[in-house]
C-alpha cells in the first residue's frame, strides 16, 4: 500500500513550482493588460475602510465584516439543518415505509435536478409568502434544502457501508432500530461520512453567494453595493474572492487531513 | 445419553422451537423446502450439510434475520409474524453467534457486551459491567475486557462475541459455524466454552462440521442437503447407522478429514 504515493522527486517539484508560477505571472499579466486598456484607476487604499474605520479612537465595522458575519450566520445555520435534514432523508430512504422512501426519492430528485437559482426565487416568490418567511431565512431555508438533498446521499453511502454483518448481530441483540443506528451503525459510518460532509460544507458558503439575488445582505451583496457605491469592482472583488478563500482553504484542508488520517487506519 | 424421543412414556421438557412446514425462496431459488423441527428445552441440536443446502438460512429465521414465505415459526410458544416488537422481544430471548464474529470494531470488548443490558435492557451501567466481567471471566479472558477486537485473536474474538450474547440471559443460543473462521489452534478453545454452555442445560442449535463437538454435546443431529431435513436422529444412530445415501455420503467425506 505504501508505495502507491511515491513522493514525487525533486525534479517533478521543481517543475510544478514553475509552472505555478508561470500561470501566476499569466494571470496577473492578463489583469494588467485589462486594466491598462480599461485606464483602470486603482485604488487600493480605500480598502481597509470597507472593513474598519476607526474615528475618534473608536472602531466603526465596515460592510464586508458585516457582510462576512452574515455569510458565516447562514452557512452555519444552514449547515446544521442541512446536516439535520440529510440524517432524517437518509434513514427515510432506509426505512421499511413505502411512503417514507418515495417522499425521500421525491424531495431528492426534485432538488438535484433544477438549478438552486430557481428554487431560491420559487421559496422566495412562492412559498415565503405562503409561510410568512422572511429573506433571511428564506435564504437559510432554501439553502439547507438544497445541500440537505446532497447530504442524505453521501449519509445514505456512508450507512450501507457499514458491513451487514453489524446489522445483524444488533438485530440479534434485540437492540432496537434506533439503538442499533445511534450505537453501532451511526458511530462506524461517520468516519466515511465526516470528509464528503466536510466538502458539502464547502459548497454551502460558496453556494451562499447566491443569496444576494433575493437581496439579503450576505458578504456578496455588500461586495456589490460597495462596486456600485465606488465603481473599485477590481479591488472588491478580489478582496472578497480571498475572503472566501481564506473561509474554505482551511476547510479543504481539513478535509484532507481527515481523508490522510483514515486512509492510515 | 437418551433422546427424550425413544424414551415412551418420559415427561417432555416444553417445546423451545418448533418449526412447522417452513418454505423459504430468495427469488426463484427455493432455499428451505418443508423444515419441520422441534427443539426442546435443554435440547442441544447440531446441524450439518454441506454448504449451500441452508443451514444458515434455517437458523436465521428462527430469529428473524430471514423472513420466511411459508409454514410457523413458534419461539417460546411466540409466533414469528411481522410485528417488530414481538420480533425485537423474541430476539433477546435467542442470542447469536456468528461465524465472523461480528463484534462492534469502535467499541471496547467491554463496551460491546454492555451495550445490550444497558440499551435493551436498560440495566444501570454498574450492574451491566460486573455482569459482562462475570461472563468474561466464563469465556476466560476478564483480562482483555478494555481491548478493542481487532486487538484479539479469533479465538478470543469469538469467545467476546459468545459472552456478548450471554449477557442478555437468552434461553436459546443459535450458533453459525462459530469456529470455521478460525485458525485450527483456537477451536479448541471457542468448542471449550460451548460444551461448558451445553453442560449448564442450555438449549442449543449449532450449525457446525466439528464432529468431535457433535458427538460430545449433541441430543439430536440434523443433516440438510438442498434445503431440505434429510436425516434428524440421535448422535448414535446417525454416525454409526445413517438411514440416508446422502447422509452416509456426507458423512464419509468430513470424517475422512
Ligand atoms: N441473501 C441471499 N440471496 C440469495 N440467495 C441466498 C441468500 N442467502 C443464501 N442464499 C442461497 O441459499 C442457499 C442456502 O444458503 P445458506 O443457508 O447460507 O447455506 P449454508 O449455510 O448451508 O451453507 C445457497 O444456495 C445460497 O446461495
Ligand atoms: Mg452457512
Amino acid at each position: 500500500m505504501n508505495d502507491i504515493q511515491k513522493p514525487q522527486s525533486q525534479q517533478s517539484v521543481i517543475a510544478n513550482i514553475a509552472m505555478f508560477a508561470l500561470l501566476v505571472l499569466g494571470c496577473v499579466w492578463i489583469v494588467l493588460r485589462g486594466e491598462a486598456g480599461l485606464g483602470y484607476n486603482w485604488q487600493w487604499y480605500r480598502v481597509p475602510d470597507f472593513f474598519y474605520r476607526v474615528i475618534d479612537g473608536e472602531v466603526i465595522w465596515g460592510p464586508l465584516i458585516f457582510g462576512l458575519i452574515v455569510t458565516l450566520e447562514i452557512t452555519s445555520i444552514s449547515l446544521i439543518l442541512t446536516v439535520i435534514l440529510g440524517l432524517v432523508v437518509a434513514l427515510l430512504r432506509l426505512s421499511d415505509s413505502l411512503s417514507g422512501r418515495w417522499l425521500a426519492r421525491g424531495y431528492l430528485e426534485a432538488i438535484r435536478n433544477t438549478p438552486l437559482l430557481v428554487q431560491l426565487y420559487l421559496f422566495y416568490f412562492v412559498l415565503s409568502p405562503i409561510f410568512g418567511l422572511d429573506r433571511y431565512w428564506t435564504a437559510v431555508l432554501t439553502l439547507a434544502i438544497f445541500e440537505g438533498a446532497f447530504a442524505a446521499e453521501i449519509f445514505r453511502a456512508g450507512i450501507l457501508a457499514v458491513p451487514k454483518g453489524q446489522w445483524e448481530a444488533s438485530a440479534s441483540l434485540g437492540l432496537s432500530r434506533f439503538d442499533c443506528y445511534r450505537d453501532v451503525v451511526l458511530p462506524q459510518a461517520i468516519r466515511l461520512i465526516l470528509p464528503p460532509l466536510t466538502g458539502q460544507g464547502i459548497s454551502l458558503i460558496k453556494h451562499s453567494s447566491i443569496v444576494s439575488v433575493i437581496a439579503v445582505f450576505d458578504l456578496f451583496t455588500e461586495a456589490r453595493n460597495l462596486v456600485s457605491d465606488t465603481f473599485m469592482s477590481f479591488e472588491v472583488y478580489f478582496t472578497v474572492g480571498a475572503m472566501y478563500l481564506a473561509l474554505i482553504i482551511p476547510l479543504s484542508i481539513l478535509v484532507s487531513v481527515i481523508e490522510h488520517r483514515m486512509r492510515a487506519k | 445419553m437418551t433422546f427424550p424421543d425413544t424414551a415412551p412414556n418420559a415427561v417432555q421438557p416444553p417445546e423451545a422451537i418448533r418449526i412447522d412446514s417452513l418454505h423459504k425462496w430468495y427469488g426463484d431459488f427455493h432455499a428451505l423446502r418443508d423444515i419441520n423441527l422441534t427443539v426442546r428445552e435443554g435440547e442441544r441440536v447440531v446441524v450439518c450439510g454441506p454448504s449451500g443446502s441452508g443451514k444458515s438460512t434455517m437458523i436465521r429465521c428462527i430469529n428473524r434475520l430471514e423472513r420466511h414465505e411459508q409454514g410457523r415459526i413458534f419461539v417460546e410458544g411466540h409466533e414469528l409474524t411481522d410485528n417488530t416488537k414481538d420480533i425485537t422481544a423474541i430476539r433477546r430471548e435467542v442470542g447469536m453467534v456468528f461465524q465472523q464474529f461480528n463484534l462492534f470494531p469502535h467499541l471496547t470488548v467491554l463496551q460491546n457486551l454492555t451495550l445490550a443490558p444497558l440499551r435493551a435492557k436498560k440495566m444501570p451501567k454498574r450492574d451491566a459491567e460486573s455482569l459482562a466481567m462475570q461472563y468474561l471471566e466464563r469465556v476466560k479472558i476478564p483480562d482483555q475486557a478494555g481491548k478493542y477486537p481487532t486487538q484479539l485473536s479469533g479465538g478470543q474474538q469469538q469467545r467476546v462475541a459468545i459472552a456478548r450474547s450471554l449477557c442478555m440471559k437468552p434461553r436459546i443460543m443459535l450458533f453459525d459455524e462459530p469456529t470455521s473462521a478460525l485458525d485450527p489452534e483456537m477451536i479448541a478453545e471457542v468448542l471449550e466454552v460451548m460444551i461448558d454452555l451445553a453442560r449448564e442445560g442450555m438449549t442449543m442449535i449449532c450449525v457446525t462440521h466439528e464432529m468431535g463437538f457433535a458427538r460430545t454435546v449433541a441430543d439430536t443431529m440434523v443433516f440438510m442437503d438442498n434445503g431440505e431435513i434429510v436425516e434428524s436422529a440421535a448422535p448414535g444412530n446417525f454416525f454409526e447407522a445413517p438411514k440416508s445415501d446422502r447422509t452416509k455420503l456426507f458423512l464419509s467425506q468430513i470424517l475422512s478429514h
